[in-house]
């Protein structure tokens, strides 16, 4: 008996019994269609979270105030105020470490801004002329400050797209006053749409000279945030060590454990995430991985009706001249074909939900990227094939193993 | 040199051991089969004709003597030979037909074939189907067939492969008279162009239509005679 044969056989027997056939094979669906899914949402995610830090830039540098330990949180995540980082600790930076490109420094606050009767909770942040070299920002409309007007305490203001859009709506916001906490700003420049990054809106964002910000509406004279631009990201370790020697020495700390700063660099950033989004990806698929061992349960219960149910035919087959292992080969072709027609079924499935999720997402403004590998699908296709030769085994081996006087003899 | 008989048993016991309890079967039975006979084996239940039946057929095994057939002594073949040799060598008519549902009469005759190196395939079951008369019936589902049909159908399914013998075990057992008599007519023809044929019943006017009968009573040979008063469905056998 050829093989072709015996696949013409399995599939006369599933189609003979399409709803018992559909619903053992659902199990393998859900199964393998989750495992999918995990894997390609998470990629999604996994891609999202890339391309957002990727935004900032590989070779950017960030500097916080406060200690940190390796690889822990910054102590401002835990709402503690550190003074100790200073304009002068930026130029000194951009002054002595040879790698550095560009540095800007940066304040922070969240304030009412309104212009005539439009009114807009928005951050602000207060920066350097220097922040459009440091950061990938284009100016749309008009200009950003000049390092001049940034070191006299000029009332100018450059605009997030989306809030000059909400201010504002179609008119010129160029020129207008603006008021943020009381005090007014001119509207010099717009910037261009530029998404999410870092998980931070800047279209969201109004951007001030670093002194106004400090004086006039924070009353503060240090900094929240340094950021470094280092020409290449190869030197990035190098000149993150330099910054540090920097940041001690204008800071008389001697011992490195006494840092009140903290020196970030994206692609420590990168790989941490990596690690977890991976570790969280491969624990959520061992799940989905259990659903189909509990799929494949099903299996071998449903394949042991069937052995059962054709008793007769199987005595028959055997009194006509069927080998041992034609019988064996017939059964568990037949879970084999049942668990290899669910899992392409629960491949398509979990590739349709997958492309929904990226679809919604990227809707919602994400950069969510649809991966759906060519691995996880094979991957896949074979563990629901091995699912059938495994759970289907042990049925498969009672049917080849029945004496033919006694199957004939079942009622 | 003349050819050794079709079948040829001697001192064939078979008993069933449960446990500690040891039930004799067939106790010793010994007769010689030639090719081209219709057999009758005949007996009450229990008097171990299906069991003598089984062990013709190659189904099962005897406990012990000899069995040899066209020759060749068959008691020690393993699983794998008994399979190859059911396939090649016998037919079997049940007395439920057994025939496969949701499939047709073709594919079920087919059957024996697909478990073979056969290559025409096709061509023979068809020939098969005519030889009992149903080609009409070539795609029709088993289901849809009458008893006398279906027998008709396990009839061709048993020559599909041409045998040395066909078993029919009660084969008129499940079947109004009528299509009891067509199925025994079929097998009387296939005896006259041949076959030979061994008949497993306990009615004695079943048994008339073989050319010899063998009578069983507690697995030993009670009778082994030709008949004389044989029956034709052809001249008048029809009624009881």
């Amino acid at each position: 008996m050829n093989f072709s044969n015996i696949i013409h056989l399995s599939l006369v027997s599933l189609r003979s019994n399409k709803t018992r056939s559909a619903l053992t094979g659902l199990g393998i669906v859900i199964g393998i269609a989750s495992v999918i899914i995990i894997i390609s949402v998470g990629a999604g995610a996994q891609s999202l979270i890339f391309s957002q830090i990727e935004k900032v830039g590989s070779n950017l540098v960030g500097i916080l105030p406060g200690a940190a330990k390796k690889d822990g949180p910054p102590a401002i995540a835990f709402g503690i105020t550190v003074t100790t980082l200073k304009t002068a600790d930026a130029e000194a930076i951009l002054k002595r470490v040879p790698e550095v490109a560009a540095v800007a420094a940066f304040v922070q606050g969240n304030e009412t801004v309104s212009w005539q009767n439009q009114k807009v909770a928005a951050t602000f942040l207060g920066t350097l002329a220097s922040y459009t070299s440091v950061e990938d920002a284009t100016i749309l409309n008009g200009r950003f400050f000049t390092e001049s007007e940034e070191k006299s305490v000029t009332r100018v203001a450059v605009l997030g797209s989306k809030i000059a859009q909400d201010l504002f709506s179609d008119q010129d916001p160029l020129g207008q006053q603006i008021k943020i906490k009381r005090e007014s700003f001119e509207v010099i420049g717009v910037f261009k749409e530029r998404g999410s990054v870092g998980f931070q809106s800047p279209d969201s964002q109004v951007f001030i000279p670093l002194l106004s910000g400090q004086k006039l509406l924070l009353g503060i004279n240090y900094l929240n945030l340094i950021r470094v631009k280092v020409r290449r990201s190869e030197e990035v370790p190098q000149a993150v060590e330099s910054i540090k020697e920097v940041l001690r020495q204008r800071h008389n700390i001697q011992n490195p454990n006494n840092d009140d700063f903290d020196v970030r660099n994206q692609a420590e950033a990168l790989a941490a995430l990596t690690t977890i989004t991976n570790a969280l990806k491969f624990f959520l698929a061992a799940i989905a991985a259990i659903s189909l061992l509990v799929g494949g349960v099903g299996i071998m219960n449903i394949m042991y009706v069937a052995v059962t149910e054709r008793t007769r035919e199987i005595g028959l087959r055997k009194a006509v001249g069927a080998q041992e292992e034609t019988i064996l080969k017939q059964f568990l072709i037949e879970a084999v074909m049942l668990t290899f027609l669910a899992g392409v079924i629960g491949v398509l499935l979990g590739a349709a939900v997958s492309g929904l999720v990226a679809l919604m997402a990227d809707y919602l403004g994400y950069a969510w990227k649809f991966i759906v590998s060519p691995v996880s699908i094979m991957v896949s296709v074979a563990m629901a094939a091995g699912i059938g030769i495994v759970f289907g085994y042990f049925p498969a081996k009672r049917a080849a193993h029945l004496d033919p006087i006694e199957a004939l003899r079942y009622e | 040199m003349s050819t050794p008989p079709l079948i040829k048993v001697q001192n064939l016991k078979k008993s069933y051991q449960t446990d500690e309890v040891v039930t004799p079967v067939l106790e010793g039975l010994s007769f010689i089969i030639e090719k081209g006979e219709f057999v009758a084996i005949m007996g009450p239940s229990g008097s171990g004709k299906s069991t003598l039946m089984h062990i013709l057929g190659f189904l099962d095994r005897p406990s012990s003597g000899t069995y040899l057939f066209k020759g060749q002594e068959t008691s020690g073949f393993t699983d794998r030979e008994l399979a190859n040799i059911r396939n090649t060598a016998v037919g079997f008519v049940f007395q439920s037909f057994f025939l496969m549902s949701k499939t047709t009469v073709l594919e079920n005759v087919k059957l024996p074939l697909i478990y073979s190196a056969e290559p025409a395939k096709e061509k023979k079951a068809k020939a098969a189907v005519e030889a009992v008369g149903l080609t009409y019936r070539l795609n029709y589902f088993s289901s849809q067939l009458s008893g006398g049909e279906k027998q008709r159908v396990a009839i061709a399914r048993a020559l599909v492969n041409n045998p040395d013998v066909i078993f029919a075990d009660e084969p008129t057992g499940n079947l109004d008279s009528k299509s009891g008599h067509q199925i025994m007519e079929i097998l009387e023809k296939l005896n006259d162009s041949g076959k030979t044929i061994i008949l497993v019943t306990h009615e004695q006017d079943t048994a008339r239509h073989a050319r010899r009968i063998i009578k069983l009573l507690d697995g030993q040979i009670v009778d082994d005679s030709a008949v004389i008063d044989r029956r034709f469905v052809k001249d008048g056998g029809l009624n009881k």
